[in-house]
């Protein structure tokens, strides 16, 4: 369980990580807390030639208030959306699923960045960020784009980057001070992959009420109906539809799992 | 006890010495050890559970690199064999590399050698092996079928050994008024230790022997075993077990990989390492555990159990394990199934079975978990028929103290203990009364509550009273120990167990610091190595505080004996009249130091009295209990947990242990063996098990599959002491290693079941998932 031969670089700023991803003479990946990426280089599923390390980029390692949004760098850890030394925006929402993810040294090095490009339907990012409405940032040979969360996850380890394109910023919008965010995610143990998870956020002064449920093998389901957070039957019956159509239609277990899990983020942010 | 405990002796609860090192990660390990020219290996895997090996495609450049059974077999090295002496017990013969025909995936197929792990197994991902694959025995209960596929082809089945407990107990089924029948499975798990196997062999030129440093609980038994396998004389293997982070019987055997890393040592003349990585753990050594009962109770109205039949198979793998065999696990199961109750009929028949799965290795409680989650499932079956609380009836059945000691209905020799007391006191300690109450209001969330209790006693430190009748290649007989008294009046202990984990560098010191009174600091304990401490069987069993510590009892008492003769010598006193205390020989009000005494006899031997022991200060000493029948520590287990009906998740309430080690040496280190022991027993109730699809392919390789209990899953465990001290041993104390790990399955079994008894659902295997329970839901719903 030893990883194959690879060459390492880590380059001083973005555009010098952006210059070796490029590279098509090499398969190149990007590296940030190594956490996912990591094992998978121990048990040789992936053999890229070069790891780029984009953990200590400056652009990519700040936190900032720009406007109504919250900008997240790439590279931030969870850690440090666990402790909260940040203009947060989420009334400690964002703190409240860092402090779920793994264990404290997987968060120690675990970035948000790496989280979403790894794209594990399981992921808490994955479905958080999706209900919060955030909007990725993605940088590449192009130039940079902005992609909303619920168009940039596309399935099991998909996503809409490019070659040569990594993750810069994780936009989150404002919540306003009387937002409600529910999250629940079923797992065994602590520090187990989500076997199905609820994110909602109610916001009504922003005509938000976005129902997530997610760890789906696929991109998380979005359900944008008001009426989920009020009708406990309306809510099975949206979730036992959308299910239905899902990777994971087969499962009748799984599916009341997910409805289960739906309806307790839910329970959470109904008084 | 000749003096009164004191703050360091038998009693106390002082400090692990070793911890100063090991939880600093200052410890050292195999895979701290490097040495010049070292060369690492990789090995290459079966893929596949069963097939014949046509052959290996092998990159020219990597010929020199690469070596097969056949390489081994031209040099002449046998097959690892562990026959029992059981009659119609089958052979099976396991070669270090897969001969022709792989058993297992996960089998050593070939060996790779390079300068670094990482090259060795870039080698290693270049070799193909063409293979004819075979069907396959992935099921215990399939395997035992006419026509299945044959594990070993020159045998008529896939049996290792059936055996046939007690007699016809055909009056008391026709007649019993409850009649309670269970299926009953436990799962095959991996040990996980914390730390993996590991090996680093060389040749040492000087001394003209191969040194094997293996992470191991027995070295003496793997020089055995190895020289058999290289085919030369036991004087040229020395085995050295330097720290070792835990076995729970992984590492208690000998090894195949161990027998390909001497052997290249030789061949190369080069220092070889290899290090088991978490993955080849999970796949390779998922080892431990699989069980299926099929089970009936019989008793009275009142629930007096009057009689109990089982069928029970072991799924025992591929091989037969050195020293222990295949068939130890199953044939335990027969004996010991009567658990600590009291009845007059019994049956039992037993199978252990060869499948294409790693073959079983005793862990941690041998075959008591799968024995005591199955019996105390029968005990609550019993109490549900007859209406009563389980406790009830379990204190009932249980064997009373006025019986002590006591022979049961397999002839199993219970030393001391009162075994409904602990029922009692786990009742009082858990609160069942308030558990109950909660029931019935019912809970806010809608979780559901359930209490389960699971009583259990622990048969420890077999000495040859009991294994000679295996006829497995090892016996355990007279423990010894060497004392030796150095120039400065410290002393240094030498015996041939091995320590890690148990904390006997400092409960072995304790042992001696009772009877000499030299500080515990000045007390250094040799163990581990076959060059320098007595023959042993080593660790296992959890015999090493009564057979070891006994021994260093002895040893230590014989030692104050030379202390006292020299002492009245120079005190001028005669030995009669004189005692050692406190570290001194006193004669009346006039005293001489162990300091002074020893630098007596190896600085100032003008001194000595001319009859002085010519033994002088260092000597060895031999020790069985009087019975060595094994000591009977018991426990009882409670339990209380919140099962959601919704998710099938078992939260644990709290956590009760009430248990009689006997004497505890240290009542700190007894704490921390049942701990341990509950949390692993936790994984095998709610956590831990290797699935295998059809094809025998494991389907858990990393801990992402694999669970197992951490910091989060494990309770705050609240543990009650009973005091009974054994007959038969060194200061009454009993063997207490395994006890924590063999109770947690069953009585959370229990807790679930009685959560779920609303709902007329029910589980009867391990592990209790969310999947199985929600299982259990729907089935009742149906």
């Amino acid at each position: 369980m030893k990883a194959a031969l690879f060459d390492y670089e880590r380059p001083d700023g973005l555009d010098g990580a952006l210059a070796l991803l490029s590279r098509d003479d090499l398969s190149v990946r990007p590296v940030a807390g190594s956490q996912s990426l990591g094992p998978m280089l121990n048990l040789r599923l992936v053999q890229p030639d070069l790891l780029v390390d984009v953990s200590r980029l400056p652009e990519l390692t700040g936190i900032r208030r720009d406007g109504d949004h919250l900008v997240i760098g790439a590279s931030v850890t969870h850690a440090r959306l666990e402790d909260g030394d940040y203009p947060d925006v989420t009334g400690g929402a964002l703190a409240r699923v860092a402090a779920g993810i793994a264990y404290r040294p997987v968060r120690n090095r675990g970035t948000i960045g790496g989280s979403l490009a790894h794209a594990d339907p399981a992921a808490d990012w994955v479905s958080a960020l999706t209900a919060m409405g955030a909007s990725v940032v993605l940088a590449g040979p192009a130039g940079r784009r902005t992609v909303p969360m619920d168009g940039f996850i596309l399935g099991v380890f998909e996503t809409a980057l490019q070659p040569g394109e990594v993750i810069a910023e994780v936009r989150v919008p404002a919540f306003s001070p009387a937002a409600r965010w529910g999250y629940y995610k079923v797992c065994r143990k602590t520090g187990e992959f989500s076997h199905a998870t609820g994110a909602v956020l109610l916001d009504p002064p922003r005509g938000v009420a976005r129902a997530v449920i997610g760890a789906v093998s696929g991109p998380p389901l979005v359900i944008d109906d008001p009426a989920v957070f009020t009708d406990p039957a309306r809510r099975d019956a949206v979730a036992a539809d959308r299910l239905a159509t899902s990777s994971i239609a087969g499962d009748p277990a799984a599916i009341r799992t997910h409805m289960v899990a739906l309806a307790r983020a839910i329970a959470q942010v109904n008084p | 006890m000749d003096t009164p405990p004191t703050a360091a002796g038998v009693g106390a609860r002082v400090r692990r010495k070793e911890d100063e090192r090991l939880l600093r990660g200052r410890g050292r390990f195999v895979g701290d050890i490097a040495m010049p020219g070292m060369l690492e290996l990789a090995f290459v895997r079966s893929p596949v559970a069963h097939a014949r090996i046509r052959g290996f495609e092998i990159p020219e450049e990597h010929r020199d690199a690469v070596f097969t059974w056949a390489d081994m077999a031209a040099a002449g090295i046998r097959p690892i064999r562990a026959v029992s002496g059981l009659p119609g017990f089958k052979v099976s013969e396991q070669p270090a590399l897969a001969d022709g025909k792989v058993r297992f995936v996960g089998e050593p197929v070939a060996v790779c050698v390079a300068a670094t792990r990482a090259e060795a197994e870039d080698i290693a991902a270049q070799i193909f092996v063409d293979v004819d694959e075979l069907p396959v025995n992935t099921d215990m209960l399939e395997a035992v079928k006419p026509g299945a596929p044959k594990v070993h082809e020159h045998w008529a089945d896939n049996v290792f050994l059936e055996t046939n407990v007690g007699g016809s107990i055909a009056d008391v089924a026709a007649t019993a008024p409850i009649k309670v029948s269970r299926s009953i499975r436990t799962a095959r798990q991996c040990m996980v230790p914390m730390e993996g196997k590991g090996v680093l062999a060389h040749w040492d030129r000087q001394a003209e022997q191969i040194v094997l440093t293996a992470s191991t609980q027995l070295p003496h038994i793997v020089r055995a075993g190895l020289a058999e396998c290289l085919g030369i004389e036991q004087g040229l293997v020395r085995v050295i077990a330097p720290d070792v982070g835990g076995g729970f019987g992984w590492k208690g055997l000998l090894q195949p990989e161990e027998v390909v890393a001497a052997w290249l040592a030789m061949k190369l003349d080069r220092p070889i390492r290899w290090t088991e990585d978490r993955r080849e753990h999970l796949v390779a050594a998922a080892n431990c555990r699989e069980h299926h009962y099929e089970i009936t109770a019989y008793a009275d109205e009142r629930g007096k159990l009057l009689g109990l039949e089982a069928d029970a198979w072991v799924d025992a793998g591929s091989y037969s394990v050195y020293p222990f065999s295949a068939c130890l696990e199953a044939a335990q199961v027969g004996s010991i199934l009567p658990g600590p109750y009291d009845f007059q009929n019994y049956r039992c028949r037993t199978f252990s079975v060869a499948t294409n799965k790693p073959p079983i290795v005793p862990y941690r409680g041998v075959a008591r978990t799968g024995v005591c989650f199955a019996m105390e499932q029968m005990i609550d079956a019993v109490a549900e028929a007859v209406g009563r609380e389980p406790w009830e009836v379990r204190a009932e059945n249980l064997v009373p103290p006025e019986k002590m000691p006591f022979d049961n209905i397999t002839k199993k020799h219970f030393d001391s203990g009162d075994y409904p007391e602990s029922v009692r006191q786990a009742v009082a300690a858990i609160g069942l009364e308030g558990w109950r109450a909660r029931q019935t209001q019912g809970e806010p969330d809608g979780r559901m509550i359930g209490v389960g209790f699971a009583t259990y006693c622990e048969q420890a430190a077999h000495g040859t009273a009991v294994y000679h009748g295996w006829g497995i290649p090892m016996v355990p007989g007279h423990e010894q120990a060497q004392a030796r008294v150095t120039p400065d009046g410290g002393l240094e202990l030498r015996v041939g167990v091995q320590s890690h984990g148990q904390g006997m560098e400092t409960t072995f010191a304790q042992v001696a610091h009772e009877v000499l009174g030299i500080p515990i600091a000045k007390i250094k304990l040799v163990h581990g190595d076959t060059g320098l401490t007595p023959y042993s069987t080593g660790t296992w069993g959890s015999r090493s505080m009564v057979m070891a510590g006994g021994a260093v009892a002895t040893a230590s008492r014989q030692i104050a004996e030379r202390l006292r003769k020299i002492g009245a010598h120079l005190l001028q006193a005669r030995v009669e009249d004189t005692v050692l205390r406190g570290g001194a020989v006193h004669a009346g009000a006039a005293s001489v130091s162990i300091k002074e005494i020893a630098h007596t006899w190896y600085r100032a031997p003008q001194l000595l009295p001319a009859d002085v022991d010519r033994g002088g200060l260092e000597l060895t000493a031999g020790y069985k209990p009087k019975s060595d029948h094994g000591t009977f520590s018991y426990a009882t287990h409670a339990v209380a947990v919140a099962v959601d009906p919704d998710l099938g998740t078992v939260e644990i309430l709290d956590y009760v242990v009430v248990e009689d080690a006997g004497t505890m040496v240290n009542p700190m280190v007894v704490d921390g063996q049942i701990c341990g022991g509950v949390a692993q027993g936790i994984g095998t109730a709610l956590y831990e098990r290797v699935p295998y699809d059809e094809t025998g392919q494991p389907l858990s390789s990393t801990f992402a599959d694999y669970l197992i209990p951490g910091f989060t899953e494990v309770p705050h465990v609240r543990i009650i002491h009973m005091v009974t001290p054994s007959p038969y041993t060194e200061f009454g104390v009993k063997g207490i290693g395994e006890g924590g790990a063999i109770a947690p399955p069953a009585a959370l079994c229990n807790a679930i079941n009685d959560a779920l008894r609303p709902l007329g659902a029910r589980v009867t295997s391990s592990p209790m998932t969310p999947d199985a329970i929600l299982s259990a839901i729907a089935e009742a719903g149906r």
